[in-house]
């Protein structure tokens, strides 16, 4: 049970006037190899909530252990934080070395690794994102395309080999053939090394085309943490929320009022086509 | 933190809000060097009524102006602590003057001797300590009143209308003024931007806190650097964006904002003109007014 | 004469140098007075720089762009080109220059020159016009995403232009702050007569727009209506997506079922419901 989140809470400024509670005790665990998304709007307390896990911001109230890390007790940061990597939003925040390679072996180098293993691990870490080592590697990150500073902020990131990956809005701002690009790297990424993925997004299909279960937080409450499958259904209290279902899973919910025989739980694109198809051809038969 | 931009601004609908920055900033002025030509007791704690009536007046809360004290207390104590056992102990006559009553005593109030080490206090000491105490103070009040009453932009815009005049020798006031209002603009941006960048590097294990001061300054690095590239992006786009809203320098522009200096600003200029000139006229006796001269 | 004409403009960064990039090659296009023309192209397409253009910041190395008649490459018609040409760009925050919203709108008309009671009614308007009239003496960066990008919708707005062009403006947003955006903008062109150029790479904004125009890698792909939904391989050719409900009725076109034209997740229903 690599992650355990017990009764979290977290206030900003507390005993002011500008006092605000992002998190109410929010409770959840997240099992090895899942791929879980959350989603909720701007100050939800998503970021809030990720934060915590590899210790950015200082767990005040509830309880959380990471790998058998204990947050509330004293530990060794180094460890909880190549334990659970975070790549943040804009790639802009985070390269700031004079080569890709060099800037790739920031965190590594912070651990106190040898040469050769930081070496081998910038390597690994680069194509593992697609960056071809030999061709980028001297060349100063600035100068990289758009999607290839993404790959490159991945492979900082990548290179602690963490054994919880967390992303935050890995598609913002990247155009349809970019997020593509980056969502089936991230596929490939927890294929390879076997990670556990908590992807921060707004986009309800992205959420729901990818990950295994979703936490809706809203208002600093864990309102929902389900199967896609399950949070489908609950169109209406996500509604209310401002959130809105799936594409597919709204397309099928609207077809099932209208008296067509569809089954429940569609939340891809593919699900409901194969779904659509194979009525359409029992109905012909 | 990102409140900064506002400075330490105090909203409130008061007629000292109200008043002209122009007017504010002149008075602030003239009350600023005044200041330094008190030299009774009796002009101190006048002093200190005319500014607590001016507080009133603001609707500032009285807790807000004394906090602004309380950066410089350090200082205050310092300077009192030097003015009350550094004054040569001279052992001369001291007279103590109130209200026409005089007391002749002794300047040394109490001496320690100890070898060829004298240690004491005089009252020509606790007189300076006392008087230079309340004049830091009221120098730090009253500028605080302008700001906690003027927001940043209004104070920028007051600045930048007194400093026309310098046009004449090509002094970019304009262009002066847009760059400090832009900065206050973009002060929360950067700031924010500082903070998610320290959390991406410290998320990659950066170190900020320990070594000696040169391994800390270098373990910032990878937090500058990306701060000044993006802060060069932002730069180039907003020069793009005022481009497009038809900026041209202060060629042609009028503002919506205009100042206007009214009936009310002139007359709150000319009571404070009255006030430092009586400042002025106690301190050098002037008309010979004994009543505001007799106090020590 | 159309209100924009773009006539064969070429644009290349680093021109000259050995590793010069080609952004815009031999683009023509024109648009009218009143039009809601989105401009789609994935990442690098050239289609922010043909923005830039628009307006003058960017003059085209070959070819001309005419606003009105007035070529950008003509110095002293730019400013007159600003005042027919607002552009709203993509990161709110680094479009605005003042700490209280009403002074950050009124920039654009103190540029302008305009007497100050002149410029206070317009400030109004302009907040009016895209919702924001409460925020008036707020300051921005208390906003969210999509509030920020409405500010700066409003103060290009005060400038009263013909033509308002958004030059990736709802790329950085949520899906909240997108659709409040592209509300705005689709009533500004509606109730306000304001031609409308949306750049985006979000096929679904231009499902609302009277013509696309498609750039890829410099060129011009396609100039049209929503047909070029239908050729769903072609677009993603482009690196363009098609919005999922059109993507899952082409999909079940191709699997064999006969649904007609369809351009809303309500017209693709009634045609499921129709052939089941």
């Amino acid at each position: 049970m690599p992650i355990v989140i017990e009764n979290l809470s977290y206030t900003y400024s507390p005993n002011t006037v500008f006092a605000h509670d992002a998190l109410k005790n929010v409770h959840m665990t997240i099992d090895d190899g899942e791929f879980v998304g959350i989603i909720g709007h701007t100050g939800s307390g998503k970021s809030t909530l990720v934060l915590h896990l590899n210790g950015l911001i200082k767990l005040t109230s509830g309880k959380i252990l990471v790998n058998d890390i204990d947050l509330s007790k004293k530990y060794d940061y180094k460890k909880l934080r190549s334990t659970v990597g975070i790549v943040f939003q804009y790639p802009e925040y985070q390269l700031f070395d004079e080569t890709v390679e060099k800037d790739i072996a920031f965190g590594p180098k912070n651990l106190g690794l040898s040469k050769e293993e930081v070496a081998y691990r910038v390597r690994t870490a680069m194509e593992m994102v697609g960056l071809d080592y030999e061709i980028i590697k001297d060349r100063s990150p600035f100068e990289l395309s758009g999607g290839q500073k993404r790959r490159a902020a991945l492979a900082g990131v990548i290179a602690m080999h963490p054994k919880i990956l967390i992303l935050d809005e890995p598609t913002a701002g990247l155009d349809p053939k970019g997020k593509e690009n980056i969502l089936e790297l991230v596929h490939s990424i927890k294929k390879a090394s076997q990670v556990t993925v908590i992807m921060i997004s707004h986009n309800m299909d992205e959420i729901n085309e990818h990950c295994t279960r979703v936490a809706v937080l809203n208002q600093g409450e864990l309102v929902y943490y389900l199967k896609p499958s399950e949070l489908v259904e609950r169109s209406l209290e996500l509604g209310k929320m401002g959130l809105d279902i799936p594409t597919s899973a709204r397309i099928a919910r609207r077809l099932r009022k209208k008296g067509i025989n569809i089954k429940t739980g569609i939340h891809k694109q593919d699900e409901l086509i194969a779904e659509v198809l194979k009525l359409y051809k029992g109905e012909r038969a | 933190m990102r409140d900064i931009a506002l400075g330490q601004y105090y909203p409130a609908n008061s007629i000292i809000h109200r008043m002209d920055p122009r007017a504010k900033i002149i008075i602030a002025l003239m009350y600023m060097v005044s200041i330094f030509f008190i030299n009774t007791y009796t002009v101190y704690v006048l002093t200190f009524l005319v500014l607590f009536l001016l507080v009133l007046l603001s609707k500032v809360p009285i807790k807000l102006i004394l906090k602004s004290v309380k950066p410089i207390l350090f200082l205050i104590t310092f300077t009192a602590v030097i003015n009350l056992f550094l004054t040569p102990l001279e052992n001369k006559p001291y007279v103590i003057d109130v209200y026409f009553r005089q007391w002749t005593v002794n300047n040394i109030i109490f001496e320690l001797k100890w070898k060829f080490i004298r240690f004491g206090m005089t009252w020509t000491g606790v007189n300076n300590a006392l008087k230079m105490a309340l004049r830091l103070t009221l120098l730090v009040m009253g500028p605080s009143l302008l700001t906690l009453t003027t927001t940043p932009v209004t104070l920028t815009d007051g600045v930048e209308s007194l400093m026309k005049p310098l046009r004449i020798i090509r002094f970019p006031v304009h262009e002066l003024a847009l760059i400090m209002s832009i900065t206050l603009k973009f002060i929360p941006n950067i700031i924010e931007e500082t903070d998610k960048i320290m959390m991406a590097q410290r998320a990659r294990c950066a170190d900020f806190d320990s070594g000696n001061i040169f391994k800390k300054a270098k373990a910032l690095l990878p937090v500058i650097i990306p701060l000044f590239v993006n802060s060069l992006r932002r730069a180039e786009e907003l020069a793009y964006a005022m481009d497009s809203r038809c900026y041209r320098g202060s060629k042609g522009r009028t503002k919506m904002k205009e100042l206007k200096f009214g009936l009310k600003d002139f007359m709150a200029l000319l009571l404070a003109a009255g006030f430092s000139f009586l400042i002025f006229m106690a301190r050098y006796n002037w008309f010979s007014l004994n009543i505001i001269y007799s106090l020590v | 004469m159309s209100l924009i004409e773009v006539k064969n403009v070429k644009y290349a960064y680093n021109y000259g140098s050995q590793d010069a990039i080609v952004a815009v090659n031999d683009v023509s296009f024109g648009i009218e007075e009143g039009e809601f023309v989105a401009l789609v192209g994935h990442n690098g397409s050239g289609k922010s720089t043909l923005a830039k253009m628009l307006n003058g910041l960017i003059i085209p190395l070959d070819g001309d762009v005419l606003i009105d008649g007035m070529n950008t490459r003509d110095d002293s018609l730019l400013y007159d080109i600003r005042r027919q040409i607002g552009v709203v760009f993509q990161n709110p925050d680094n479009q605005m220059v003042a700490t209280i919203i009403e002074d950050d709108i009124a920039f654009g008309p103190e540029n302008l020159g305009l007497d100050p009671k002149e410029i206070r009614e317009r400030v109004d308007w302009a907040l009016g016009a895209v919702g924001m009239e409460k925020h008036k003496k707020g300051m921005p960066f208390r906003l969210s995403g999509g509030q920020k990008q409405r500010v700066a919708i409003a103060g290009v707005l005060a400038i009263k232009p013909r033509v308002l062009v958004l030059d990736e403006s709802t790329s950085m947003l949520d899906p909240k702050g997108r659709t409040e955006v592209l509300n705005v903008i689709k009533r500004l062109n509606k109730e306000e007569n304001i031609t409308v150029v949306l750049i985006t790479h979000y096929m679904d904004e231009a499902t609302d727009a009277d013509r696309i125009i498609i750039l890829n890698k410099g060129k011009i792909a396609h100039i049209g209506g929503k047909e070029i939904f239908l050729e769903e391989d072609r677009l993603r050719s482009y690196g363009l997506n098609v919005p999922t409900h059109i993507h899952i009725a082409n999909s079940l076109r191709q699997g064999g079922m006969d649904i007609g034209q369809i351009w809303t997740e309500r017209e693709l229903e009634e045609e499921i419901c129709r052939l089941l």
